[in-house]
């Protein structure tokens, strides 16, 4: 049994015996052994799945599972209906018509993690009658699948995936994907056509210069210049357009942009390596340029690719977010809808721990609401028939029904999703290290082209063309363009198999700096939950008063309830009050004061002292009384992530101001701070937050803001830099331009010295190359650049940046 | 030598088809997922 294995069964916490589960390995429990039978199961959802794939023939699945040697993982089968995949909305958002009366949607699926998965779910069509086929990728865990609708409906396939073990979302932002894979192929053809003609060019130009050194015959020196120069100009101007485009933008909106002398040395080289080989004399460059287009695109597309990917990854985490409600009918009946065709007066049901789907008035069930993700508030608040609730907040204990009073932009998260789009086009763009170069070098290269021109001109003006040229081109920022790109796109790729996805590389040059971090509490330095804070009394009251608790969703129960050292009876909740029951024969109670006074428990001043103090330490007091008497005191709090300090220090460290910025009230992120030794404010509204971000931003800092919550989201847009923790809201995942697919606040670290070890390589390929370029351009100004010596050189050089860049973002800690 | 005024354009057109049939590739999204065609072929059954 592996290590995960071993994991996964010391937290489920099962007695473990000998029986491995027939579906995903895992240990059976004692209690779930079924004696003289062949296979045993750990779960009803494992034994179902092991009978779907029985019946329908697919028992290969364990062989290739046996083979794949991932780790065992419990499946995640829900058992739910999902009626909302056959809405119109869905199927027209979705669900694409193919000809032929077919028909194809995607979905995501949580759980897709070895090639036993891709195996089984590519053979769907034996499972649902009606698909015809099911294309799966891997690395995005989606499946696309080709139905005939007049036989099954999508509803039908969404159910048949879960029962297989992989619970399906609709897949979003299908569309913007598409578009990214399409501009990816776009690109990919551009290198491609880059490279062909690179490589033709450079086996004519080994020709020519062999000829050059022991002879050739003029007239196929003068075919091999002819098709070097056809082929030259297919390259410069098809893939080698985006760098024109560029240019030309550049000058259009007067900005410095890396495009700008590339596509100089483009242009000069261009148009008089034509001329040469039209006259029939001088250099003809096609060989240099056609190489420096290619490694150009090469470095560009390496970034693209790894950009695309943390996108796409980013936004399907958008589809695990809910997106369907369960509307009550008057006469009772229950259907579930996408949420975006709820109506304005409709009533839906919210079973505990769900998401809220609409702003609405609670019109049955008395429950708590989380609404920590909406006001940064850790204390959950209670909530009757007759009181507002808002949408993307959570229901935590009961069932409450709403009814509808806003949808979509109406709702106070589509207000600040507003927000976000708006102080996101606020947001000054960071400028590119490469950019910044950009400007000066043009100036030097076309200041020292005059020079060199003027020099030789005295010399015959095609010679000191020929040289002016030879300097545009070796001092074309090959280095820099191609090397910086490589390095961003070679640590993107690191950081994200590390669980850091980046969307945009240029990031990564803000956080290697130094500026102010504004860190929200609730939910990122925090766990975002209520938890025992601190214990005072009897210590074997703790575990008794666990077993009362176990067994209740309130958070407060969660908090407290502990594995089954005992057996409690008699349990008796009163909401809003506390808890009552028996462990071995003695009466054990555990609530607020009014509570335990009103059932006749004796209270001893000093306990009401100590409630009294934790009260004013901004933690929520819990009285336990045995036997009619108290004996002791749980404080419950949002306590720190065990990570923060550490974290906080580490980004400190790093050179960044830690600020906490939080909605929570004041005195809780005062303790906070207190204890992470930095400043902080607190009771901030979501429109505070985005404007002390902005102010920062203003005062010239980069400005990082590290959130979870929606609350987060217009002020992580209107920072330099947003960061988006584990666990984040949508809306958040939506302005954050990294997301950490890990919990707790090391990621952050990581990202902070992955993307100083990033810039740190950036750095030494900026010096590596403009050195090359120094030395190279006053060779050509001496007028003692051949073009040999510039074909020779430019690739070595290149290579050589490649080489360094390729080292960037190793490790978040190796320096 | 005047084998190369025959073989100069058979290399070319050679080469013009292979970037012909990668583009052709790339269009019909042949290079759009790099990981699960591998796993694919392992267990084709």
């Amino acid at each position: 049994m592996d290590d995960l294995t071993q994991a996964v069964a010391s937290v489920t916490n099962m007695p473990s015996s000998r029986h491995a589960c027939a579906h995903c390995g895992l240990d059976v429990p004692q209690g779930l052994v079924v004696e003289d039978r062949a296979e045993q199961f750990c779960c009803n959802g494992c034994e179902g799945v092991w009978r779907v794939l029985r019946g329908a023939g697919l028992g290969g699945f364990y062989d290739v599972r046996d083979a794949s040697d991932a780790a065992a993982r419990r499946p995640t089968t829900s058992g739910r209906e999902f009626d909302e995949f056959d809405d119109v909305l869905y199927q027209q958002t979705y669900v694409e018509a193919l000809p032929g009366g077919l028909a194809r949607t995607e979905y995501l699926l949580e759980g897709v993690h070895c090639a036993a998965c891709v195996w089984l779910l590519e053979r769907l069509p034996r499972v649902a009658p009606g698909v015809s086929s099911a294309r799966v990728r891997f690395g995005a865990g989606t499946v696309r699948v080709t139905y005939r609708p007049d036989t099954i409906t999508p509803s039908a396939i969404a159910r048949a995936l879960d029962v297989l073990g992989y619970r399906p979302h609709p897949a979003r932002g299908a569309e913007a994907r598409d578009a990214r894979a399409q501009s990816d192929r776009s690109f990919l053809i551009r290198v491609a056509v880059a490279g062909a003609c690179a490589g033709n060019i450079m086996l004519l130009s080994i020709a020519l210069y062999a000829g050059a050194f022991s002879g050739i015959a003029p007239a196929w020196e003068s075919v091999f210049r002819w098709l070097s120069m056809a082929m030259g100009i297919v390259s410069l101007a098809w893939p080698g357009r985006v760098f024109f485009r560029g240019a030309i933008g550049a000058l259009r909106t007067r900005t410095a942009h890396l495009d700008l002398p590339i596509a100089l040395a483009l242009f000069a080289g261009g148009v008089w390596g034509s001329a040469n080989v039209i006259r029939g004399a001088g250099e003809i460059y096609f060989d240099s340029l056609s190489v420096l287009v290619f490694l150009l695109l090469v470095g560009r597309w390496i970034q693209h690719r790894q950009q695309r990917s943390a996108s796409d990854t980013i936004e399907l985490l958008l589809s695990l977010v809910p997106s369907s409600a369960t509307v009550v009918e008057d006469n009772g009946s229950k259907r579930a809808v996408p949420i975006d065709a709820l109506e304005l007066g409709c009533v839906v049901e919210v079973r505990a721990g769900e998401t809220i789907p609409a702003d609405g008035t609670i019109v049955k069930g008395s429950s708590s609401v989380d609404e920590s993700t909406l006001s940064g508030e850790s204390v959950p608040r209670r909530v009757a028939p007759g009181e507002g609730v808002a949408a993307g907040t959570t229901n935590l204990n009961t069932p409450i029904f709403v009814r509808v009073s806003a949808v979509g932009a109406g709702t106070r998260v589509g207000q600040l999703m507003a927000r976000v789009a708006e102080a996101g086009t606020l947001r000054a763009p960071i400028v590119r290290v490469t950019d910044r170069i950009a400007g000066w070098f043009v100036l030097v290269v076309l200041l020292l082209a005059t020079v060199t021109f003027a020099v030789w001109a005295p010399s015959g003006i095609p010679l000191a063309l020929d040289h002016a040229t030879a300097l545009l081109i070796v001092a074309c920022p090959c280095g820099l363009g191609l090397a910086v790109p490589m390095a961003m796109g070679v640590s993107v790729g690191r950081a994200a198999r590390a669980g850091v996805l980046i969307k945009d590389a240029s990031s990564l040059q803000a956080l290697a700096g130094s500026g102010v971090m504004l860190v929200d509490k609730t939910g990122t330095l925090t766990e975002g939950r209520i938890s025992l804070a601190a214990w005072h009394g009897d210590q074997r009251l703790r575990d008794e008063l666990g077993a009362i608790e176990r067994g209740s969703s309130h958070p407060i129960a969660l908090a407290l309830a502990s594995d089954d050292t005992f057996v409690a009876t008699d349990c008796v909740h009163t909401p809003g009050g506390g808890v009552q029951g028996t462990v071995n024969g003695r009466a054990i109670a555990a609530g607020s004061a009014a509570f335990l006074e009103s059932i006749g428990v004796a209270i001893d001043p000093v306990w009401n002292e100590r409630a009294a103090a934790a009260g004013l330490n901004r933690r929520t007091p819990i009285l336990v009384a045995r036997d009619g008497h108290v004996r002791a005191l749980a404080e419950l709090a949002d306590t720190l992530r065990p990570d923060a300090r550490d974290a906080i220090d580490a980004i400190r460290a790093a050179g960044w101001d830690a600020r906490v910025l939080s909605g929570d009230m004041q005195g809780v992120v005062d303790a906070a701070c207190d204890e992470l030794g930095i400043p902080g404010m607190g009771g901030a509204t979501p429109e505070d937050k985005a404007r002390v971000a902005s102010e920062q931003t203003n005062d010239g800092h980069a400005v990082v803001m590290v959130g979870d919550g929606v609350n987060d989201a217009a002020a992580m847009a209107a920072a330099t830099v947003g960061i988006a923790v584990h666990g984040g809201a949508e809306a958040s995942l939506e302005a954050a331009d990294v997301y950490l697919t890990k919990p707790g606040l090391a990621p952050i670290v990581d990202v902070l010295h992955r993307a100083q070890s990033t810039m740190r390589t950036v750095r030494v390929c900026l010096i590596v190359s403009i050195t090359y370029n120094a030395v190279a351009a006053s060779l050509a100004v001496a007028g003692l650049m051949s073009a040999l010596l510039a074909a020779v050189l430019m690739p070595v050089s290149s290579l050589a940046v490649v080489a360094i860049a390729l080292r960037a973002g190793r490790g978040g800690h190796a320096s | 030598m005047s084998v190369i005024l025959l073989m100069i354009p058979v290399a070319l057109i050679l080469g013009a088809l292979g970037v012909g049939a990668f583009i052709w590739a790339a269009k019909r999204g042949q290079f759009d997922d790099l990981d699960t065609p591998a796993m694919r072929s392992v267990y084709d059954d």
